[in-house]
C-alpha cells in the first residue's frame, strides 16, 4: 500500500469522516434524546442538547396508551418465522443456483431479480383480493407467507455468493462417502457456511422488521399489528405525540441496528459477491 | 481460496472411477433433486409475487373498488385517460424527476468521496462502518418519521441550529411552504442514501490493483490525475450499475415522502409512488396499477437509453 499522503490530506480525510459519522449519529441521538425528556420539555424552543433531566415517562406512556407489547411480539414473531424459513428456501435455490449449470438458470435468476423492481403497489389489490378468498385477511400467519415470498429472491442470491466461496470438494467427499445431496449440503456445508446464513437471516429478519406496506393493507386489528402498521397509525392521527412516538421509534430502531452492526461485514461481503456475479 | 477449490475438485474428480464434470453428472435422479431443491422457492414467488402481479396487470383496465371487489367492469385505457387528464400528472411526474435528480447527485458525491476516505486501512476503520452504516438497517418510513420530527417548524432541531448559527432569522415552517418541503424530503433521503453508495463504491476501489497506482506515481501523475485516470476508468462498471439501480430504486421509494409530507402540501412533494399510495388507500386499484405501470414504463425506456448511451460511447 502507498502511503505518501501529505498531512494536509490524511487531515482533510479525518475531518471529513469525523463530520460525516456526526451528520450520520445526529438523528439517531435526536430521536433517542427526545424519547428520554419529559413530556413537558419536548415542546422547548429553543431547543435543548442535553436536558435538564431524563424520564422514561414516554416510554411508559407507549405502553399504557397503546398495545405495544403486542406490536412488539407481533413483529419479533413474524419476522422470526420468515426470517427462518425464507433463509432456509433460499438455501435451497441459491445451492442449486451455485453448483450447477443447467438450461433455463439464467430465467430463473433474471425472475428473482426482477422482483427486486416491481412496484408493491401494483400486487397489493390483487394481494388483498386473494387473501380475502383464502381468508388470509388480518392473519399473522398470511403476513408470514407473504414476506417468505418476499425474502426469498434476494437472499437466494446473496446466498449463492457465500456458496460459491465453499468448494465443491467438501460435498463430493462427503457423497463419496455415501451422503445424500441434502445429507452433505446439511452436514457438511451448512456448518462451514455458518456466518453467511447468520448474516442472510439477519438481512431478511431486519427487511420483514421494518415492511409498511403489505403490513398496512393487510392487518385491520390492533392487537395483530406489527409496529411499523401501528407508527402509520400514530402519523395518521393528526395531532402526533413526539414524545411516545420518539420513544416507539427507538424501540424499533435499535435491536436491528445492534443485529446489523454485528452481521453487517458478512452481508456486504454476501452483498457484494452474490449481486456482482449475477 | 478458489485456486485451493480448483485444485482440490479436480483431484476429487480424477479419482472417480465414471468421469466426473458437472455435465456429466446431470441424471435423472441429480435433475430430480434440483427440482425439489428449487420447488418450494418458485411456489412462493409464483403465488405471492408473480400470479398478483399479473392479476393487477389486468386491473389497470377495470374499475376497481376496494369496497365492491364482486363488480370491476373492463374499461379500456380509461384508467390511464383518466391519469392523464388529471391536473396532478404533470405535478407529479416532474417532481418524481426532480426527486430522483435531486436526490442521486448528492448521494453520489457524497458516497463517493467517504468511500474515497475509508479506502486506506486505519485503525477503527471497521467500527467506523459499523457505526455510520447503520442507517441500512432502519426503514425509510422510520427516517420519514425521524426527519420528519427534526423539521418540525415549531420546535424543530434544524430550525433551532440554523438560527443559532446565524442562517436565518425566524424559523422556517420547512414541511408546510410548498417550496421548501421538496427540499427537506430530498435532504432526508440524501442522508439515507449515501450508506448504500459508500458500500458499493469502497467494495470496487479493494479491487484496484495497487501497482498502477505505484507505475503512475512513478510517471509523476498527481491525485487529481490518479482518480480520473485510474480510480474512476476501473470501477466505471460499478459506478453504472450503481447509478442505474439507484435511479430505479429512488423512483420506486415513496417512505420518506410518505412519512415526512404525505405527499402535501397541494401535492407538491407528490411523486409516482407516493401517488400511487393514495389511489391505493382511496380503495383506486384501477388507477394505482395504471400509475404502477405508467411509471415502470419510464424505468425500462430510461434503461433502455442509459445502456444504449452508455454503449455508444464506449465505442467511440
Amino acid at each position: 500500500m502507498i502511503n505518501r499522503d501529505p498531512k494536509w490530506l490524511t487531515g482533510l480525510r479525518i475531518l471529513g469522516l469525523g463530520v460525516w459519522m456526526i451528520i450520520t449519529l445526529f438523528p439517531l441521538y435526536w430521536i433517542l434524546l427526545t424519547s428520554l425528556k419529559p413530556a413537558n420539555q419536548i415542546a422547548e424552543y429553543p431547543v435543548r442538547y442535553w436536558p435538564r433531566e431524563f424520564s422514561l415517562e414516554n416510554y411508559a406512556s407507549l405502553f399504557n396508551k397503546s398495545q405495544f407489547g403486542s406490536y412488539l411480539l407481533n413483529s419479533i414473531v413474524v419476522s422470526a418465522a420468515a426470517g427462518v424459513v425464507g433463509t432456509a428456501i433460499a438455501l435451497l435455490s441459491a445451492y442449486v443456483l451455485s453448483r450447477f449449470t443447467f438450461r433455463g438458470k439464467g430465467a430463473v435468476m433474471l425472475a428473482f431479480l426482477v422482483t427486486q423492481m416491481i412496484p408493491a403497489f401494483i400486487a397489493l389489490g390483487p394481494l388483498y383480493q386473494m387473501f380475502t378468498n383464502l381468508g388470509l385477511v388480518d392473519s399473522r400467519f398470511g403476513l408470514v407467507l407473504i414476506y417468505i415470498a418476499m425474502t426469498i429472491p434476494f437472499s437466494s442470491i446473496m446466498l449463492r455468493g457465500f456458496f460459491d466461496n465453499v468448494p465443491d470438494s467438501l460435498e463430493e467427499a462427503a457423497m463419496v462417502d455415501g451422503c445424500s445431496r441434502f445429507g452433505a449440503l446439511w452436514r457438511v456445508i451448512v456448518p462451514v457456511m455458518t456466518p453467511g446464513i447468520i448474516a442472510t437471516f439477519i438481512f431478511n429478519f431486519v427487511n420483514c422488521w421494518n415492511e409498511l406496506f403489505l403490513a398496512v393493507t393487510l392487518i385491520n386489528t390492533d392487537s395483530h399489528k406489527t409496529i411499523p402498521t401501528a407508527l402509520n397509525g400514530f402519523i395518521s392521527s393528526f395531532n402526533i405525540e413526539w414524545g411516545p412516538m420518539s420513544a416507539a421509534a427507538v424501540l424499533t430502531i435499535l435491536p436491528t441496528m445492534v443485529l446489523f452492526a454485528f452481521a453487517s461485514r458478512w452481508i456486504v461481503a454476501g452483498l457484494t459477491q452474490g449481486a456482482t456475479k449475477g | 481460496m478458489s485456486s485451493l477449490s480448483g485444485e482440490t475438485a479436480g483431484g476429487v474428480g480424477a479419482r472417480r472411477t465414471r468421469p466426473a464434470g458437472r455435465r456429466r453428472e446431470f441424471n435423472g435422479r441429480t435433475a430430480l433433486t434440483m427440482l425439489a431443491f428449487l420447488a418450494p422457492a418458485f411456489v412462493f414467488v409464483l403465488v405471492f409475487t408473480y400470479y398478483p402481479l399479473l392479476v393487477g396487470g389486468q386491473m389497470a383496465f377495470r374499475q376497481w373498488s376496494l369496497w365492491d371487489l364482486t363488480s370491476t367492469p373492463f374499461i379500456g385505457w380509461g384508467n390511464f385517460q383518466t391519469l392523464m387528464a388529471d391536473p396532478a400528472f404533470t405535478r407529479v411526474m416532474w417532481n418524481s424527476v426532480i426527486w430522483v435528480v435531486g436526490s442521486l447527485v448528492p448521494q453520489f458525491i457524497i458516497g463517493f468521496l467517504i468511500a474515497l476516505a475509508l479506502r486506506k486501512k486505519f485503525r477503527f476503520r471497521g467500527l467506523y462502518q459499523a457505526v455510520v452504516f447503520y442507517p441500512w438497517a432502519v426503514s425509510g418510513f422510520l427516517i420519514g418519521i425521524l426527519f420528519r420530527w427534526m423539521f418540525n417548524s415549531e420546535f424543530g432541531v434544524v430550525n433551532d441550529l440554523l438560527m443559532r448559527f446565524g442562517i436565518v432569522e425566524a424559523p422556517v415552517p420547512w414541511l408546510a411552504d410548498p417550496d421548501l418541503a421538496l427540499v427537506a424530503v430530498i435532504v432526508a433521503n440524501v442522508w439515507y442514501g449515501v450508506t448504500f453508495f459508500s458500500i458499493m463504491i469502497l467494495a470496487a476501489l479493494q479491487s484496484v490493483p495497487d501497482e498502477l497506482y505505484e507505475a503512475a506515481a512513478l510517471d509523476g501523475a498527481g491525485r487529481a490525475r490518479m482518480l480520473f485516470q485510474i480510480t474512476i476508468p476501473t470501477i466505471r462498471t460499478t459506478l453504472v450499475l450503481t447509478v442505474l439501480l439507484r435511479v430505479i430504486w429512488i423512483f420506486n421509494f415513496p417512505d420518506i415522502i410518505y412519512a415526512m409530507t404525505g405527499g402535501g402540501p397541494a401535492d407538491q412533494t407528490q411523486i409516482a409512488t407516493t401517488w400511487m399510495i393514495k389511489f391505493t388507500q382511496q380503495g383506486e386499484y384501477g388507477l394505482a396499477s395504471a400509475l404502477g405501470f405508467i411509471t415502470m414504463g419510464v424505468l425500462v425506456v430510461f434503461t433502455g437509453l442509459y445502456l444504449a448511451l452508455l454503449t455508444r460511447e464506449k465505442k467511440s
